[in-house]
């Protein structure tokens, strides 16, 4: 198990690189991170395209959040009216698409991909129904899913509203209304939500910073937290084969292969 | 630590009191925080009394007017049209309002203060879309030959009565609420406040 395994500090080999390496290694876990969780953390060598599907969210996710940072660059969350009496966010989204070199593009992956996130998401909770990956030892993993694909839900649901269009609207509308079928709290507990007594300009700003810092974060941290687990305990495969119980006189499981081939 | 040392209840008791004065100050942090999140001074604001003047509304005419960002109906209800309510008494989820949908001074059968105007706000009750108003008999307005006139939901196709009352077995759980509003005069109403009492 990688926090268990205790690796050797990096030594020098006397040259410039080595000795900045050494000088490093003895700072910061770099080669036991490296070693543990990449060169010699160990897959199932019975894998099939079940398992590729986690890494493809890891992808999805970094397309979203490479996307997103350029998207803000031209993004106005303002429900204000410009000159032409156009919701000022509603036009920078226009601007985005019409004005700003490859923004369409950007635009396109940033929604194609918050898709194709939720595509590659049911794939591979499929996968962990389909081959038992929740059962013991790996509940936790399957707990850490769960409030990923919970953030993942609201991450998707705020940042639909941003391009301040109809749909974008009253799909909102619809949503906090939901909020406010709660018994006794449930009218004060949307007006708080929305900010306003109507989905407004401090809804979409508040959605804003929730779908591009708040909600960012947790995601981020709970993919953190997903995967040390899985780390913990090593990954599930379709036959089952617990492959940290059978190993070789160098501790290194017989049923796997590095998850990244590399010299170590 | 092991289980077997002996715990220090001094140091026990002073770890409890800062992780108890150390929560509560969290907690006291968390106001403002929760609180910059509630309408602002500015949206409450926007949020005043809407007055209208009914003056001009005709016998079976609907007016809309908007009130914190919702549609506001104001039905002056014909003969015919109140006729149709306690006709409809055993097809209404509600029949006697009993659900808190409405101001105190509107618990009656027309749901208003006068028998003849409606004030309701026009968005289900189920999902938050606005209901199109169906006034006229059966197929004259595209629904069914029993259908005696009231507000159809497009979205999930709730229906409503001439008071607003919800139909039987619809997705809407509830009758269209009927703001706070209060006569000025014979002619004016202000939507969004009453005098106690009123």
């Amino acid at each position: 198990m990688a926090s268990n395994t205790s690796y050797e500090k990096y030594k020098s080999d006397g040259s410039l690189q080595g000795n900045l390496l050494e000088w490093f290694d003895a700072r910061f876990p770099a080669t036991s991170m490296w070693r543990g969780h990449l060169s010699e953390y160990y897959a199932p060598k019975n894998f099939n395209f079940w398992y590729f599907f986690g890494s493809l969210a890891m992808l999805v996710l970094v397309i979203q959040i490479v996307t997103g940072i350029f998207l803000v660059m031209h993004y106005k969350p303002d429900a204000a009216l410009n000159a032409s009496g156009i919701p000022i966010a509603f036009a920078s989204v226009e601007y985005i698409m019409r004005d700003v070199p490859w923004g369409w593009l950007i635009r396109y992956m940033h929604s194609t991909g918050a898709s194709a996130f939720f595509v590659v998401v049911y794939l591979h909770m499929f996968r962990g129904m389909l081959y038992g990956s929740y059962r013991q030892p790996r509940e936790l993993i399957w707990v850490f899913g769960t409030l990923l694909f919970l953030c993942l839900m609201a991450e998707a649901f705020m940042g639909y509203l941003l391009p301040w269009g109809q749909m974008s609207f009253w799909g909102a509308q619809v949503i906090v209304n939901l909020f406010s079928a709660i018994p006794l709290v449930g009218e004060p507990l949307s007006i708080w939500i929305r900010g306003d007594f109507v989905v407004g300009d401090a809804t979409l700003n508040r959605f804003f910073s929730f779908h591009v810092i708040a909600v960012p974060l947790v995601l981020l941290g709970l993919v953190a937290a997903h995967i040390l687990a899985l780390h913990e305990v090593g990954s599930n495969n379709p036959d089952g084969v617990e492959i940290k119980k059978r190993k070789d006189s160098q501790g290194i499981p017989l049923d796997g292969i590095p998850s990244t081939p590399t010299t170590r | 630590m092991s289980n077997e040392s002996k715990v220090d209840c001094g140091r026990r008791r002073l770890v409890v009191a800062t992780a108890a004065v150390g929560g509560a100050g969290a907690l006291v942090a968390l106001v403002p925080f929760l609180s910059s999140m509630l309408p602002s001074e500015r949206a409450k604001a926007a949020g005043a009394p809407v007055e209208v003047d009914i003056g001009s509304l005709e016998v079976g005419q609907m007016l809309t007017v908007e009130w914190r960002g919702k549609p506001v109906w104001i039905v002056n209800r014909s003969k015919t049209m109140l006729e149709t309510l306690p006709a409809l008494n055993d097809q209404m989820a509600d029949p006697n309002s009993d659900k808190n949908m409405q101001p105190e001074y509107c618990k009656n059968e027309t749901r208003s203060i006068k028998p003849e105007f409606l004030v309701a706000v026009g968005i289900c009750t189920h999902l938050g879309c606005s209901p199109t108003a169906k006034f006229k008999h059966g197929p004259a307005d595209g629904m069914g030959s029993d259908w005696l006139g009231g507000f159809l939901c497009p979205c999930h196709g709730s229906t409503f009565d001439f008071a607003g009352r919800v139909f039987k077995n619809k997705p809407a759980p509830d009758n269209l609420e009927v703001p706070p509003h209060m006569y000025l005069s014979d002619t004016r109403i202000l939507i969004g406040e009453h005098k106690k009492g009123a």
